[in-house]
C-alpha cells in the first residue's frame, strides 16, 4: 500500500522538476466539471421521451488528496447519483471527471476499469450490497481476483482487511452475508471497497442504516482507516452530525444543482444560502434552550421533472424575489471568502436582488 | 499489514477454501428431508430398473402369443399379466420406461439449457436485448404447451425425435420467463453494482454473481416440469404422435390396453399408475428442493 505523503507525485518520475512536483502537489485528486445527468421518463405508444429528470444538473467541485468532502441535501437531491457517476456506474450525459489529472472515459485519459482500481464505494444497504451465495471473504477478494491476482492470494488480501476492519478472521471469513450483523456487514463492505488499494473510496449512506452505537464505531473506523491506507473520502449522508464529525469540506445539494460548497467548520458556523441554514436549523440541538420552535422549511422539494426556473430553491425561500425567477444564481465565491463558495443571487453584490450588496 | 495478522489469516484461508459452501448446505437440508429422500430413492430405483431393464425382466417385452392374450394381475410366469397380443406386461413396463423417463427427462434438460441460457442473457442483458428475446417467448407462450407439441408432431410427423424436440420448443419459453425474472431481481441489487465497481467485466459477474443466485430457482422450476413432460410425452403416445407401436411406451400402453378396460381392468391401468407415481415423484422431489434451498438468505 502507498505511504500517507506523496500520492499525488508518485506518478511524477523522480527527475521531475521541483515546479511539475509543486504543481502536481496543488493538482485535485478528483475535478468534476459540469457534471449532468438527466433521466428521461419515456412512454406512449412509440416509447417517446415524455419527461426528463434532472438528477444531477451541471455540478463542479473538486476533492483535494487526503481530504473528507461532506455531501449533504434532502432525500432526492442527486446525492447518490452524484456518487454512482464518479464510479461511473451509470454513464454521464455531459460533464468530465478528472481524476488526478487525467479525463476519465476519453481515448487518452484513464479507462473505466483503471478509475475502478483508484476509487471504490461503499453502498448504503449492507445488506443487498453483498452476495448472499458468497462467504464474505470472497466477496472482499474478488476485486482483486478480477484484476488478476489468483485466489489464494487475493484471498489472503481479503483475510488481511478483514483484519484490518476489525472482524477477526478466522471466526468470519467463512460466513455468509445472513449471519453476519448489520454493523459486520457494513464493515464487510468496506474491507471490500479496501481490497482494490483505492485511493479514494465513495460512502454513500454507508452509515446511515446502522443503530447509532454501531454508527459511532464504524465511523471512528473510518477515520483510522483513512489514516492507515491514506484515503481519500467523499462521504454521502443526510445526517448533518455525522457529516460535520467526519468531513473538511462540505458540500449541500438542492434538487440536482450544488447550492454551497466548503469548509465545514465556515459553512456551519455561517451558512449562506437560505437553503444550507433552513437545513442546519433543522438539526436537533443538544441543548433544550435552544429546541427548534419553528419548522425551517415547509413542504416538499418540487418535482425535479419540472423544476422551478432561475434558482431551484426560490418556491420554498423566505427571501425570493424576481431577480430569483429569472435567471439562475452562478456558483461564486462570496465577497471577502475565498475558499467557498454559494449559488444565492443574495450573496452577490449587484445581482439585483433586494438584500445583495450595491455593485461594487 | 501487520504480520502477526498472517499466521491466522493462513489458517482461515485454509478453511475458506475447504468451507461449506451454499450447495452443501442445500445437501445437508435435503438429507433430513425424509419424504423427498424417500422419492429420491423411488427415482433412483426406477432408473436403475430401466437401465438395467434386461436384468430385470423373464420376457421380450416385444414377443407375442395369441394364446396368452389379456391374463390377469398374478398369472404364473406374467405376475402383471398380459396385454391385448399377449406380451408380457412387466417386460413392457420396465422396457416402457426407457423411452417415457427419455422423453419426460431429455427435453426438460434441453429447455433448461437453451432458455435458461436466453433468460439470464435477456435479464442481465436488459434493453433491446431483452425485448427481443421476451417479446419472440411471448408469441410462443400464445400456445399451449400441449397444443404447440401436438402442432410440431403433426408437421414433423411422430416418432421419438420428434417427440423429444417438440417437447423441448414447448418447454422452452416458460424457462425463459423463470430465468428471465429472477435474473432481473438480482440483476439490480446492490452487489452486481458493486461487482461492475470493481471492474469485472459482464461475463465474469454472470459467472460469480448472477448464476450462483438464479440457479436454484431454476433448476426447482425445471424439475417440476419433468413430471408434466412424461405426462404430455405419453399423451402424445395416446394421441398416436409419439412413439409408435410395437415400441413399448407408458402413454401407447395405455392407449393399446384402452379396450381391454372391461377385460382386465387392473391390468389396463397399469401403464397409468406408473406414469402417476413417477411424475408424482418428481413432483415432490421439485417441492423438496424448493425447500432445501430456500436456505435463509
Amino acid at each position: 500500500m502507498s505511504g500517507p505523503d506523496g500520492l499525488l507525485v508518485a506518478d511524477l518520475s523522480p527527475g521531475a522538476s521541483a515546479a511539475a512536483r509543486e504543481r502536481a502537489e496543488h493538482r485535485p485528486l478528483l475535478a468534476v466539471e459540469n457534471l449532468t445527468k438527466h433521466f428521461p421518463l419515456k412512454g406512449g405508444l412509440l416509447n417517446r421521451t415524455k419527461m426528463v429528470v434532472q438528477a444531477v444538473d451541471d455540478v463542479s467541485f473538486t476533492v483535494a488528496s487526503g481530504e473528507t468532502l461532506g455531501i449533504v441535501g434532502e432525500s432526492g437531491c442527486g446525492k447518490s447519483t452524484t456518487a454512482r457517476l464518479l464510479m461511473h456506474l451509470i454513464a454521464l450525459d455531459s460533464g468530465s471527471i478528472i481524476f488526478n489529472g487525467r479525463a476519465v472515459g476519453t481515448a487518452d485519459g484513464l479507462s473505466h476499469r483503471d478509475l475502478r482500481r483508484q476509487m471504490q464505494m461503499v453502498f448504503q444497504d449492507s445488506y443487498a450490497s453483498l452476495n448472499p451465495r458468497l462467504p464474505v471473504a470472497m466477496s472482499i477478494a474478488f476485486g482483486p481476483f478480477v484484476h488478476g491476482l489468483a485466489k489464494p492470494e487475493a484471498l489472503k488480501r481479503a483475510m488481511e482487511l478483514l483484519a484490518a476492519v476489525g472482524l477477526d478472521p478466522i471466526q468470519f471469513s467463512n460466513r455468509y452475508p445472513h449471519e453476519l450483523s448489520g454493523g459486520q456487514r457494513q464493515r464487510v463492505n468496506i474491507a471490500r471497497a479496501l481490497a482494490l488499494e483505492p485511493r479514494i473510496v465513495i460512502l454513500d449512506e454507508a452509515v446511515s442504516a446502522l443503530d447509532k452505537s454501531v454508527e459511532a464505531q464504524v465511523l471512528n473506523l473510518l477515520v483510522d482507516l483513512k489514516a492507515q491506507f491514506a484515503l481519500t473520502y467523499v462521504f454521502i449522508s443526510h445526517d448533518l452530525n455525522v457529516v460535520r464529525f467526519i468531513s473538511d469540506r462540505v458540500m449541500v445539494m438542492y434538487l440536482g444543482k450544488l447550492v454551497e460548497i466548503g469548509p465545514v467548520n465556515r459553512i456551519y458556523r455561517e451558512p449562506q444560502h437560505p437553503y444550507t441554514q433552513a437545513l442546519l436549523s433543522a438539526m436537533p440541538s443538544m441543548n433544550p434552550r435552544r429546541r427548534t420552535l419553528r419548522a425551517p422549511l415547509t413542504g416538499d422539494p418540487p418535482n425535479p421533472i419540472n423544476p422551478p426556473s432561475g434558482c431551484r430553491f426560490r418556491t420554498r425561500c423566505p427571501f425570493a424575489e424576481g431577480v430569483c425567477a429569472a435567471r439562475p444564481p452562478a456558483l461564486l465565491a462570496p465577497p471577502g471568502e475565498d475558499c467557498r463558495a454559494v449559488a444565492c443571487h443574495m450573496r452577490v453584490p449587484g445581482s439585483g436582488h433586494s438584500r445583495a450588496a450595491a455593485a461594487a | 499489514m501487520a504480520d502477526a495478522a498472517v499466521l491466522p489469516a493462513d489458517a482461515a484461508l485454509k478453511r475458506a477454501q475447504q468451507g461449506k459452501s451454499y450447495w452443501r448446505r442445500v445437501w445437508e437440508r435435503l438429507r433430513a428431508d425424509k419424504v423427498t429422500l424417500a422419492v429420491i430413492g423411488v427415482l433412483v430405483v426406477l432408473l436403475v430398473m430401466v437401465v438395467f431393464a434386461p436384468y430385470f425382466t423373464l420376457h421380450d417385452p416385444y414377443a407375442g402369443s395369441v394364446l396368452r392374450r389379456l391374463k390377469p394381475v398374478g398369472t404364473p410366469d406374467h405376475w402383471l399379466g398380459t396385454d391385448e397380443v399377449g406380451r408380457d406386461l412387466w417386460s413392457r413396463m420396465v422396457y416402457g420406461g426407457r423411452l417415457s423417463l427419455l422423453a419426460g427427462v431429455v427435453p426438460v434438460f434441453l429447455a433448461l439449457l437453451i432458455g435458461g441460457f436466453l433468460g439470464v442473457l435477456a435479464g442481465y442483458a436488459g434493453g433491446f436485448v431483452n425485448s427481443a428475446i421476451m417479446r419472440l417467448t411471448d408469441v410462443f407462450y400464445a400456445f399451449p404447451s400441449i397444443l404447440l407439441a401436438i402442432a410440431i408432431t403433426g408437421i414433423l410427423g411422430s416418432g421419438l425425435q420428434n417427440t423429444i424436440l417438440a417437447l423441448t420448443v414447448s418447454f422452452i419459453p416458460p424457462v425463459i420467463r423463470i430465468s428471465e425474472s429472477v435474473t432481473t431481481q438480482v440483476r439490480h441489487l446492490d452487489f452486481v453494482e458493486a461487482a461492475r465497481a470493481s471492474g469485472a467485466p459482464p461475463l465474469t459477474i454472470m459467472r460469480y454473481h448472477i448464476l450462483n443466485n438464479v440457479l436454484g430457482p431454476i433448476l426447482v422450476y425445471a424439475t417440476s416440469l419433468i413430471s408434466i413432460c412424461i405426462i404430455l410425452a405419453a399423451g402424445l403416445s395416446f394421441l398416436g404422435l409419439g412413439v409408435t407401436p410395437p415400441s413399448a411406451e407408458w402413454g401407447l400402453m395405455l392407449n393399446n390396453l384402452r379396450q381391454a378396460l372391461w377385460v382386465t381392468p387392473l391390468v389396463a391401468a397399469l401403464p397409468g399408475v406408473m406414469i402417476f407415481i413417477t411424475s408424482m415423484c418428481f413432483n415432490l422431489m421439485s417441492d423438496g428442493l424448493r425447500q432445501a434451498m430456500d436456505v435463509q438468505l
